[in-house]
This record gives structure tokens, sequence and C-alpha cells, in this order.
């Protein structure tokens, strides 16, 4: 798939921003009055706002967009709209009362950051639930999503021995998802064999594509990524999400901006790589219509 | 409206005979010719004269060449693509905006383009690729069935048929009612082992694709000499062959 | 909740109007329906009322809206400034290019008129430009035929008197086994597609030839992949099984045929030539009596078996010759790159079809000798081949033998054979013979072009020395019907056999892929003498697009598209026609042009005035006609016989009829075409059946019953070798009489091509095939058709693949023992191992058809083209033989071969020529056809 900088944006920011509005809203992280509250809330609205509208850039005609919040029943993308948005009118209460009274609403808080985390799953689901790439459609997907909410919300909380915990975690998802994912497309069972019905008569390989230009689907769906490209990716997105953050938070002392700053600038670096790598390693299963796979 | 219809009163689709077709691409450009004049916005040609020309098309021709297991010569086969029209079609419940839906009375897969905000997630969702993004337009474009052709009083009844079809010069292409077990398409289904592709997807697609027919049969035995030349010489031969008159 | 879905109006206004015109897209002139909306085209469908495609439509037929607002389309008058070449050109008003024109040619007419060449490529009205050529007075007229498929015209007009091309068909409805020999993917393409798409539907089988398996081949039940150049050894070698196993049509051969003809045996000036009586008729012996008598006698019996005065018949002569075992299969095989055992099955199936699924119709019929038959007896047997078997040294000869094949089958005119469609059934000698009688200031002594039947009808000077530009029928290629048009340049730019003044050529694209060796031919277009003058002085070109040989030439006079124009589709030129019926069609302006053009045979119209050529201005000097429309109805080339045969007279006439000023109208309101059905007992069996007979006197095809026999043994070839043996007056030069010799074996026969002689070193055949979505050069300023085809790879069979380790992006330098050029590869299993090919003509020059510079045509697309030349490598005898069949001239593209090595990728194919700057202004980035206003 298409690793397009508007969707790396939005899932990884919009992932942080939930991750670190679910420790909030569960009044784990309870900041000051007044300006520090102000500053914590508006980081964790800053990156899922700021995600989120990122994600307006991947589309063609965003004038609809207001209708994205209306196919709840059918459309993961449709759910993460309504809980993106429900999450954030919920919590804001919360964060109003934290930055002006002092203390959490915990009555409001706690089911706000079970919606940020509902968010983040909806948004793991818009990958997840795709039968057509099967790199993404495991059960993995949505633990990656999720670990990397809760690893980047644990970082900007500034809970070192969590943050390391779960960059452990991380650590062992994305080697995980890596492995298992190489296996995904051959365990599918899509075949250019099933995809033209010609199995019955042999092996099958393109001789001649439709055009020999290109179109939205070979833009969209068929990146090819080198081997050893993707290997060295594979280790700077786990080294910069996980080894490094954690190194960190191991150095430094418990509460240090500067720790979290840092921690956090290798993490988003890292979880870039990954999210990109996440993408541009995705396999379509039309993209064997075009042999390609 | 995302959710797929319970069931739809009629079944429309296409049968695609792979023995037929010759890849000529009459029916990708009749169709691109049929929907930029018609159903929603015009189907745009991006660098239409330039290095990197890039058109939506909602019918397209790939060429493949079969190896057959059994030994024997590659055999070439050319292999029309277009929306497949699914019972359980995917495209449809993952659109957020309910631009995508599949019509309750004929089962055609639609893009209500007034409510398409082109997120393109439809297109991830179709293991066909089947749906193209029109890049000027920002919406998802697909085929229609030419829904715009096949109930249009304005066309002569014999010419209510997708554009696709009524062009095919082999004949490769047939349009019919798979909900009705006596249609043409659903004979020809039965009588030719007619197939799903990527059945493992779970799409359940509407139109099937006839098999090739066996290639490339193994050598008649030779005919027998009515005489050994050698032995008769041609005259003598001659003699034996004008006999028969 | 219930479920929702929008309301959709299912029943939109589709268009304003429908205005049916007929197709040119491609040569195959399919009926099309023009939707127009606001005036504009909107919308373009096949006519199902229309004969050639009943309603269907293929991938160039509908992308033709892309074609009449291509960007690429010429604007105005044109007069170069620049040099040659450059692209720089000043915009003139149409009356000074016609002036300017008249300036160049009327003194070369009044002086000298062979020093004026005119040429026309894929141009349908031949019949108005060889008119018009001939009231000009020269002989160097001629289409573009010679570097196309001559070979397929000549070798079956001289066999069966009828051709492949469009002008016959499988009887698709009755056919069981379809035999296609060759790339065939142009000529009368859409009625090929459904008649396999119907053969197959019904059960029927299809058989391909063909180095490649793509295209019909893609479809076809089996397929044997021949090496380039073998067809001819082949299609012998299926003869010599069916003679040896006695699957003849006997009773066919001794009624139709000349297989009973008796061939002089005496030494002399007439050995060889058939037995005939004091009436110039053709002698054979009546079995009932023993006699020799005209093979017209009524009820005679024709005995293949006579022999008469020491001569032996035909039939002994080819029964001699093909039971031959050098035709075995088993010595042929390796040569053919097919199995013995395969060529064995192949003879096998096509006498099982044949003989064992023989059909009947009930259909009584009588033929020309009186004799009533009373059904029809089918050979459900059809064949078809064009280009691909052609376009050899050997390709004439080759063409001939495959309708021989046919004839022994008895599966020529038949039910569920290969059927001809009028004008055609027509015999050799009812053709012209070739015209070069030149008087300064007067017309040519008759047609340029036709079928010579003995030296005394070749195109010769008083010197012996060939009298046309092209040598067109000239010893060196005798029955070059259709013109030499790829030797014009390199023989006017050598003075051999004499320099021109006036090159005036239309919709030929000369400076690029009409043209073998094409640098070269750019260079002699661009060379210039001692004098400073250009070598070619003038160029005079129409077009109605930019192709690449604008650039080359003095004065553009640009042509209209087809939905702009008139056209005709005529009898008496090459029509669109049923097996069933005669059938001509016309276009017309469905819309008017945008632009200061005009249609190229309006402007010949009016330039023949301004010329005061004859016939084409009335006694008072005035111009005769006002345009071509105006030519087309009041046109008569013989009394009462005109360009269109549909509504002569009061309306009523069909075929003969004085001129009715509304015939176009009544065509518009006709679908834009004509179609005039045969008498049912006259359908099959054309050339031998009396009701067909009278039926195409009757409206004017010709002016008295014509029936002929089949040529199997070719009595005009054999005066040819007479020649060459040293009888006759007129003799050719020594060093080309063994060749002649051999090429006009009068019987089907099979040489090496001369391509591959001396080839050792280059041990690869490289084919070009065009595309079915493709025409010629002008589709990549297609916008749709572009995407499809927008560069073309050179495709590799597998062993030449790995062996060299080729993978998927890699290159390849390809060389011939002409030139070289640099391409991308890419891997095809299903072709055969010492072939490779690529799309023909998808390669561009850059700054041509208003494509952008980098458009990948121009960077990654390629031609052939550069590694063939137009003449064969020196022998060392210190003479240069030209590369085309020594029987018609016909070019032999296909004898190519090439030796292949890795290259490193790059960014440009090579060669890799400098862009000329575009006549036209540039094109729009991007295209939304239909956009909403």
């Amino acid at each position: 798939m298409h690793p397009a900088p508007s969707v790396i944006v939005f899932t990884v920011l919009s992932g942080l921003g939930f991750g670190f509005l679910a420790y909030l809203g569960a009044g784990l992280v309870v900041p000051p009055a007044g300006w520090a509250a102000f500053l914590v809330w508006g980081l964790g609205y800053g990156f899922a706002v700021v995600g989120l509208l990122a994600s307006v850039f991947h589309l063609g005609n965003p004038k609809n967009a207001i209708r994205a919040f209306s196919q709840w029943r059918t459309s993961w993308l449709s759910r993460e709209g309504i809980f993106s948005v429900l999450t954030l009118l919920i919590l804001a209460p919360v964060a109003l009362f934290e930055i002006f009274g002092g203390f959490p609403l915990a009555t409001l808080g706690w089911p706000g950051a079970l919606l940020a985390l509902v968010t983040v799953f909806c948004t793991s689901m818009i990958y997840a639930q795709l039968k057509t790439v099967p790199r993404w459609n495991q059960w993995l997907t949505p633990v990656m999503f999720m670990t990397f909410a809760l690893t980047g919300g644990a970082i900007l909380s500034g809970f070192n021995v969590l943050s390391i915990l779960l960059c452990v975690v991380l650590t062992a998802v994305l080697v995980a998802i890596f492995n298992v994912g190489d296996k995904r497309l051959a365990d599918s069972g899509s075949t250019m064999e099933t995809a033209t019905g010609l199995g019955k008569i042999g092996k099958v390989r393109l001789y001649e594509g439709p055009h020999t230009g290109t179109n939205y689907l070979m833009d969209e769906m068929i990146y090819v990524v080198g081997r050893r490209h993707a290997q060295k990716l594979r280790v700077i997105a786990v080294a910069f999400a996980a080894i490094l953050p954690a190194l960190v938070m191991l150095i430094a002392p418990e509460g240090s901006l500067f720790g979290i700053a840092l921690a956090l600038i290798f993490h988003l670096t890292g979880a870039a790589a990954a999210r990109w790598l996440f993408f541009a390693e995705a396999e379509h299963v039309v993209g064997l219509y075009y042999g390609a796979r | 409206m995302t959710e797929l219809p319970q069931k739809t009163d009629r079944k429309l689709g296409l049968v695609i005979d792979l023995d037929i077709c010759v890849g000529c691409h009459a029916c990708v450009t009749a169709c691109k010719g049929w929907n930029t004049e018609n159903y929603g916005a015009p189907l745009a040609d991006m660098n239409a004269y330039g290095e990197d020309p890039s058109g939506t098309f909602l019918n397209r021709i790939h060429s493949y060449e079969v190896q057959p297991s059994g030994g024997g010569c590659a055999q070439t086969v050319h292999f029309p693509k277009s929306c497949l029209h699914c019972e359980d079609a995917p495209c449809v419940t993952v659109c957020p905006t309910g631009a995508s839906y599949k019509r309750a009375e004929d089962g055609i897969v639609l893009v209500n383009e007034d409510a398409c905000m082109g997120c393109g997630l439809c297109a991830w969702a179709c293991p066909y690729g089947a749906r193209e993004m029109d890049r000027a337009a920002g919406v998802m474009k697909k085929c229609t069935l030419c829904v715009d052709r096949i109930y249009n009083e304005n066309l002569p009844e014999v010419d209510r048929v997708p554009a696709c079809v009524r062009t095919c010069p082999a004949g490769a292409r047939h349009f019919g009612d798979f909900a009705d077990p006596d249609s043409n398409v659903s004979r020809m289904v039965a009588e030719r082992g007619g197939m799903d592709l990527m059945p493992e997807q779970g799409t359940k697609p509407v139109n099937k694709y006839l098999p090739p027919r066996p290639k490339d049969r193994p050598a008649a035995a030779p005919l027998t000499p009515i005489a050994d030349v050698k032995a008769t010489g041609v005259a003598g031969f001659l003699d034996r062959l004008l006999e028969k008159l | 909740m219930t479920y929702r879905q929008p309301i959709l109006d299912t029943s939109p206004k589709v268009s304003d109007e429908i205005r049916k015109t007929t197709c040119y897209m491609c040569a195959c002139r399919c009926g099309i329906n023009v939707h127009m909306k606001n005036g504009r085209v909107a919308y373009i469908e096949g006519n199902r009322d229309h004969p050639i495609n009943k309603g269907v439509l293929c991938a160039k037929g509908s992308s033709g809206i892309m074609q009449v607002t291509a960007p690429s389309r010429l604007r105005h008058p044109m007069k170069r400034v620049g040099p040659r070449g450059s692209g720089e050109f000043q915009e003139i008003s149409w009356d000074e290019a016609l002036e300017l024109a008249v300036s160049w040619l009327k003194p070369l007419r009044e002086t000298n008129p062979e020093k004026m060449a005119f040429f026309t490529g894929r141009d349908q009205s031949q019949s108005l430009t060889g008119f018009w050529a001939q009231a000009y007075g020269t002989q160097n007229y001629a289409a573009h035929g010679g570097f196309c498929s001559v070979n397929m015209a000549a070798g079956g007009i001289y066999t069966i008197g009828g051709a492949f091309w469009e002008f016959g068909t499988p009887d698709w409805d009755r056919t069981k086994l379809f035999v296609l020999f060759g790339v065939a993917e142009d000529h009368d393409s859409n009625p090929i597609k459904m008649g396999i798409g119907k053969l197959k539907t019904r059960g029927g089988r299809v058989i391909g030839v063909n180095p490649i398996r793509s295209g019909y081949n893609a479809v076809a039940d089996d397929w044997y992949g021949v090496t380039p150049g073998a067809d001819g050894l082949l299609i012998l070698a299926l003869v010599h099984e069916l003679f040896k196993a006695g699957k003849i049509d006997l009773e066919y051969l001794a009624r139709f045929t000349n297989a009973p003809c008796l061939v002089k045996a005496d030494a002399g000036p007439e050995n060889g030539l058939l037995l005939r009586d004091a009436d110039d008729k053709l002698l054979v012996i009546d079995k009932r009596s023993g006699k020799p008598v005209p093979f017209d006698t009524p009820g005679v019996r024709p005995d293949l078996g006579a022999t008469h005065q020491g001569c032996r018949t035909v039939f002994q002569v080819m029964a001699e010759k093909y039971l031959d075992e050098k035709y075995a299969p088993e010595a042929v095989a390796e040569r053919v790159g097919i199995s013995a055992e395969r060529i064995k099955g192949f003879a096998a199936e096509l006498a099982h079809v044949a003989f064992d699924e023989a059909i009947e119709l009930d259909q009584p019929w009588t033929d020309f000798r009186g004799d009533k038959h009373d059904k029809m007896i089918g050979r459900p047997v059809s064949f078809h081949a064009m280009r691909g078997i052609s376009a050899h040294s050997n390709g004439f000869q080759t063409a001939r033998a495959l309708h021989m094949l046919q004839v022994l089958l008895g599966a020529v005119e038949c039910p569920g054979g290969w059927r001809m469609k009028p004008p055609y059934p027509k015999p050799v000698e009812g053709h012209p013979k070739p015209h070069c009688g030149v008087t300064p200031g007067k017309p040519l002594n008759g047609p340029h072009l036709g079928y010579p039947l003995g030296p005394e009808h070749l195109a010769l000077k008083e010197d012996g020395s060939p009298a046309r530009i092209d040598k067109a029928f000239s010893w060196e290629n005798p029955l070059s019907a259709h013109g030499m048009m790829h030797m014009v340049i390199s023989n006017a730019h050598a003075g051999d056999p004499y320099k021109i003044d006036t090159l005036f050529l239309y919709m030929a694209n000369m400076a690029w892929n009409s043209s073998m060796n094409t640098r070269a031919v750019i260079e002699m277009l661009t060379d210039k003498g001692e004098d400073g003058e250009y070598v070619i002085p003038r160029i005079i070109y129409s077009d109605a697009y930019s192709s690449e040989m604008v650039a080359y030439a003095d004065l553009i006079l640009p042509d209209t598209t087809y939905l702009e124009r008139h056209d005709c589709i005529s009898l008496l030129d090459r029509p669109i026609g049923e097996a069933d019926a005669a059938a001509d069609a016309i276009r017309w302006p469905v819309v008017e042009p945008d632009r200061n053009v005009r249609g190229f045979q309006s402007v010949l119209i009016d330039l023949g005035a301004r010329l005061g050529l004859p016939g084409f201005v009335n006694e008072d000097g005035g111009a005769k006609y006002k345009d071509y429309a105006d030519y087309i109805v009041s046109h008569e080339r013989r009394p009462g016989v005109g360009p269109l045969m549909g509504f002569r007279g009061n309306g009523e006439g069909v075929g003969r009829g004085a001129p009715n000023p509304d015939q176009i109208k009544r065509y518009i309101e006709n679908g834009a075409f004509f179609l005039a059905h045969m008498p049912e007992d006259g359908s099959y069996f054309k050339p031998w059946n009396k009701s067909y007979q009278d039926w195409a006197v009757k409206i004017g095809l010709f002016d008295a019953p014509s029936p002929y026999l089949f040529s199997l043994y070719s009595e005009p070839m054999r005066r040819f070798q007479l020649a060459a043996e040293g009888h006759g007056d007129r003799q050719p030069p020594d060093h080309l009489r063994d060749r002649l010799k051999q090429a006009m074996e009068p019987l089907p026969c099979w040489y090496t091509p001369f391509g591959d002689e001396d080839a050792e070193d280059y041990p690869i055949h490289a084919l070009t095939q065009r595309p079915m979505a493709m025409y010629h050069s002008w589709g990549s300023q297609n916008a749709w058709l572009r995407q499809i085809h927008g560069q073309n790879p050179l495709y590799l069979p597998t062993g030449i693949w790995e062996k060299h380790g080729f993978a998927e992006g890699d290159w390849a330098r390809v060389s011939s023992p002409h030139g070289e050029i640099v391409v991308p590869v890419a891997h095809m299993a299903g072709l055969n191992p010492n072939t490779v090919w690529t799309w023909n003509a998808i390669g561009k020059r850059k700054g041509a058809w208003a494509l952008e510079e980098n458009a990948p045509e121009a960077t990654k697309g390629f031609l052939l083209n550069h590694l063939i030349h137009e003449l064969l490598p020196a022998k060392g005898d210190g003479l240069r033989w030209s590369n085309s069949d020594p029987v018609t001239g016909q070019a032999a593209w296909f004898d190519l071969r090439v030796k292949i090595e890795k290259a490193p990728a790059r960014h440009h194919t090579e060669p890799n020529l400098p862009p000329i700057k575009s006549p036209v202004p540039e094109a729009p980035k991007h295209r939304r056809q239909g956009e909403k206003a």
C-alpha cells in the first residue's frame, strides 16, 4: 500500500493523542490546574486533532466528510470518526474541570478514557478488517495500534517504569507483526491462480498489463519496498519506537521534561518508521492481477 | 446506505468468456466513452499527453500466460476485469459515508457521488481492483453495470445492455440475471463451469468467468497414404487416386 | 431500520441526435452511430444495421472521440520556413497554399510529368487519387500496399481471383474449422473477431499458425508456433500429406480449376504454357470422349489424369511436385519449427473436417457451363492470412501455396469455406494492366497499377530500365500490383532510375514508422546536392495530424478528421461488403471542422481544376466538381457507373443509373451505407455460378459474365520464367535471370527468405505485430489508447530470456546486419524459441503527435524499422538487392534477423533522435471528456 504521509501522520499522532488522553481521562495523570493542565490536555487534544485533520488530506472530496459519521453500523472508519468526536466531547468537561477546577471528573473521565482506547481500536480495525490486505488482516494489528497508543501515552505521562515495560511489549509486538506479517499473504490462499481462476490449467504469470502507464490502483495499492531497505527500516523502527525511549526512560529521572521530550521524539520517529512500513510492506491482493506479488 | 440488502430481487451481472476474449480492449474504451458522458462525474485523464498518463477506467484487460501443469506450451489468456457486483460486497460495508451501496432491486453496486468523500477505503476493501478514484473529481468511480442504459427508455430495447457487452466484437461478454436459473447467463455458467474470482475472499461475486476450453490437444492420427509412391511411381499413384472419380 | 438507497434516474437522455457514418480509426470501416450533444460529438458506438460490424465496435472505434479532438490536429495550411526537419512553419491561406502547389505542379506537367511522384498511405480513396494522377499524367503513383500486404493481394488474385484482406470471409455461420496463418489483426478486424466468437460458441475450432501466441492466436484451440518465413514450407508439407492420402476434392479440381488443363511439353517459347484452342480458350480432355474440348463446354467432364500429345495435366505436374519426399513432414519439421507428428496431425484434421464433416445445402444452382447441380457441397474448413505470411521475400509464393491448399480441399466459395465479397471474384485477366505511357501535358495512357499477364505488361522504358520511380513492374519485381512506396524516397534520392522534382504524399508517415531504415530516410529527405538544393527538391504533404513526416515537407495541406469529411468506400476501390451482398458506404461531416482545414480529396479536386486536368474541368475550363461530395455523386467511371452504387438515377437504381443529386442524402438516411443482396442461388461458387454472374453484370460489377478457372498453375508466372530462360523480345538483365526462374515458379513453391541467407551471426527472427487497440502510428495521439499501449517492450522467448539471464526491467542491445537499437525487454513463454517481437509503431519521435517530449512513446517506445534496410546486405557481386519479394516487391519486413545482448538500463531507447519542433500548440495537461460545463 502506498505509504501516504497524511495517513502516517493521522494514525501516529491520533494514536498518540488518544493514548495520552486515555491516561488523562483515567486520572492517572493529574496536572496542576491552570496553565499546566491546559498545556497537558492541550497536548493530548493537539495530537489527536492534528492527527484527525491530517486524515482529511487523504480525502478526495472532503466536503462530504461530515457524512462519515453516518455508517457506524458497518463501517469501522465511521465508528472511528464517531468515537473520536465522542471522546473529545466527553473529555472536554474533564479537561475544563482540571484546568479551571484542578480536580479530575472521574464520572466522565473513566468513560472518556475508555472511549479514547476504543477510538484507537476503531482506527486499527479500519486496517485489520481488510481481507484484501492479509498482512493487516490479523489480531496483531489492533494489538500493535493499542500498544503504540499506550506506550506513547505512558511516555508523555512521564511514567518511566510503565514506559519501559510497554516499550518491551512494543518490541515484542513489532517483531511479531513483522514476522507474522511476512507469511500472511501466502497463508491467505490468494494467488494469481485464484485471482484469475486459471489455476486449474497451471501456473499463471502476467504477460501484459492492462495499461503501460500507471493508474490509481497501482499508485495506491502496489508499493514495492526493497527487502534490504525494509530490514533496515524495521531495525530503525524497533530501535527508535521502543528501545531508545526505554533507555531514555531508564536513565532520565522520573518526571524529567527533557527525558520525556527526548523519549517522545525517539518514539515518534520510530512510530513513523513502523507506520511507513505498515503501509509500504502491506501487499494488497489486487497486486496479484498485476503480477506484482 | 452501506448495510447490504438482505436479499436482492435480481442479481444482474456479467459472464465473461475467457475462451473467446481476444484481448482487443473494445470493452475498455466503450465503457470509458459511455461513462465519461453519463453517470456521475466525467472520467478524468491526467497527463493525457504527457510522460505518465493516468486515467480513470472502469474496466480493464489483463493478459496472462498459463503454463499448463501437465506440460505443453504456455497459453495466453486475455482477462477483462471490472466490478463483479459481489453479493457480500466488502466495498459497500466499509464505506463511512453511505455513498457505496448495493441496490436491493437488482444487486448492482453503485457509488452515490453526492455522498462520497473520496477516502478510498472501498477501493482498499475490493480484492479485484474494481474501483478507481477519479483524480480530478476526487470521488470513487466504478462499473455501474450501465444502470443508466439497462433500464433506459430512451434507448431501443436491444441496446439496454451495458456498453461493454454491446460493443464486444467477439461476443465474450454476456449480461443477465443470475437469480433466474433459466437466464442466458445462468445457463452458460452451468454448462461451462463458470467460476468465481478469488472465492477465498468470501465476496461471493455475481459476475462469473467461463474458463478457456482445453487447448493444444494431442496430434490427430496421421492420414493413411493410398499407395506407396516409391513403389507405384507417380503415374501408378495417380491411377489409384483418380480411380475414385 | 429499513434499507434506503438513493433514487436514481435510470432513463437519462442519451443524446440530442444520432448521426450515422463510417469509422476510420483503421481500415475495417465499421458503421458507427455518433451521438451528438449540443453540437459536439459525445459518444460513438457501432451501428447495428451495418453489414461489417453489426453493432459491435473495437477499442479504436470507441475512442474515435479522442481522435476527433486530439491536440495533434493540424490547424492551417503551412509553408516551411526553416530547414527541413526543423519543424519551422509559417501558416498561410488555402489560396496561397494551392497556388504554391500549382506553381510547382503545372510546369512539371507541361514538361516532364514523371518528375512528380504522388503516393498515398492509409488512404481509402485510391479510385480518386489514381484517377487524378492519371489525368495529371505521371506514371509515378501508388498507394502503400507495396510495404503492406501486396503479396497477399497478388497471391490471391493470381490464384483464385480474390484475396483475403477484407475482400473475403470465412463462412462464419457454417465453417467448423478456422485456420489463421500469421498476424492478421488489422484488416477485417471486427468481422474476424465476431466470426471467431461465433464459431467457438458453436463449438467450432480455431487453429493458429503464428510464431507468437497473442490476440487471435490466444483463443486458438491449437497453436503452431511456426518459425517465421517457413509458413510456405509448412503448407506444402500439408499439401504433401493430403496428396499422399488422396484427401483432395478431385471433383472440385476438375470442374473449377486449371488442374485438368494441359501443360505444353514442347521445348521452345511456349514450353510450360497451357494448351488453348484457336479462340485462345483453355482446353481440357473430356472424359466422355477422350478429346480436347474448351474448358467451358457444357456437360464436359474434365479428366485430371489425361495426357495429350505429350502434354500432362496440371494435376499430374502437381502430384509429381508435391509428392516429392522433400515436402514430407519429417523433411521439413526442423526448418518449420513444428514436429512431423504435429504437421501430420494438422493435415489429418484438415482432411477430416473437409471430407468427413462435409455439409450439404439444399440449394440448386447452375454453373457457367449450364450444368445444373441439385445441391451445394460444403467443405467447412476456412482460412485467413494477412501480413504475417506476406511480409517475407517468399511471401507471394507462400500466399499462393495457402490458396492452393484451400482449393485442394475444395474449400473456396463453398458453404462452410472461404468466400469472396463483391466486386470479387474477379479473374486476374479482368484487372487493368499497368500503364506508364507519359506525354507532357496529357493524361497517362491508362491506369497506373494492375496485374501483368506477361513481360509485355511491365512498366519499362525503351532501354528496358524501370519506368517508374519505385521500379514497380520492372524485372526486379514484375508483379508489383500495388507499387512500391517504400522504395520511392531512396530511389529518388539516389536518382535511380531517375531524379524527381516534387514528391506529393498523403497520409504516409515516411519519415518514421512507414519507412525501413528510418534514420537514413530522414537524411535522404534533408540531404542537399552540390547546388545547395534539396536532393528531393519539393515535398507536398497532406495529413490531418502532426505526424513525424510533417517536419520534412515544404508545403502542408491539412486534412480533416474522419468525422468532418466526405468519403466514399466504393466498389471502384476497396469496398466493404459481405459474401452474399455487395456493399458500399460513405462518410459525411457529422461535425464541421473548427480549424482551417479541408478534406484532402476536395483539395485534390480543387488542385485538379486549377491545373486544368481532364476530368476535373468542364469544357469551359471551370471546375467540374465543387468538392469531393459533388464528385462522389456526379462522377461516372463508365456510363451509369459511379463511386456509389446505391440510389442511382431516380433513387431506385442499384449499381447502374444516372447520377442522383440526392444520393448522399439517401445514404445518410440509410445509415451511411448501401447493401445489395445477391440471389440466394448465387451466393456460393460465385466464380462459376451463372446466377451470381448475371447479377454482377446487372449491378455493374462488370459488363459481361466473367467465369474463370482457379489458377493452381499460373501461366503469367510461367511467361516470366520463359523470358528468364531467354524466350521473347523483352528480356530481363542477366543478373536477374536465375532469380526470376526461381521466384516465378508457376506452381506454388518455397524458398529460403533472402533475409535468412548469410544470417548465421544473427540467429533470431524479429517481428512486429499491430496491437488490436492501435492502428499504425496514429493511436498514440489518442489520450485513451495511449494509456493502453504507451510503450513497447521487446518480447523474448523463455530460452533467450534465460540464456542471457534477463530479469524484469532489463534492457537489451539488438543488432541486425544493418543497425542496432537498445530497448527494454520482457518475457513471453508462448513464443517460437527463435523469435522476438514487439508492438508495431508505438515508438514516436520527440515533438511529434503533440505529445510531451518525455512521453513514454518517445523514451521507452521504439521501432524495429531502424534494423531493417530497404536493400539486402552487399553480397560482393557489386549489386544491391532490394529487401523485398522478387515477385511483387512487397517489403520483407518480417525477414529481419537479429542478435541480442544484455545492455545496461537507461532513460532512453536508442537511437534517440533529437526532438522536432511541434507544428501545433502544446496539448492541455489533463482531459475530462464530457465535462459538464
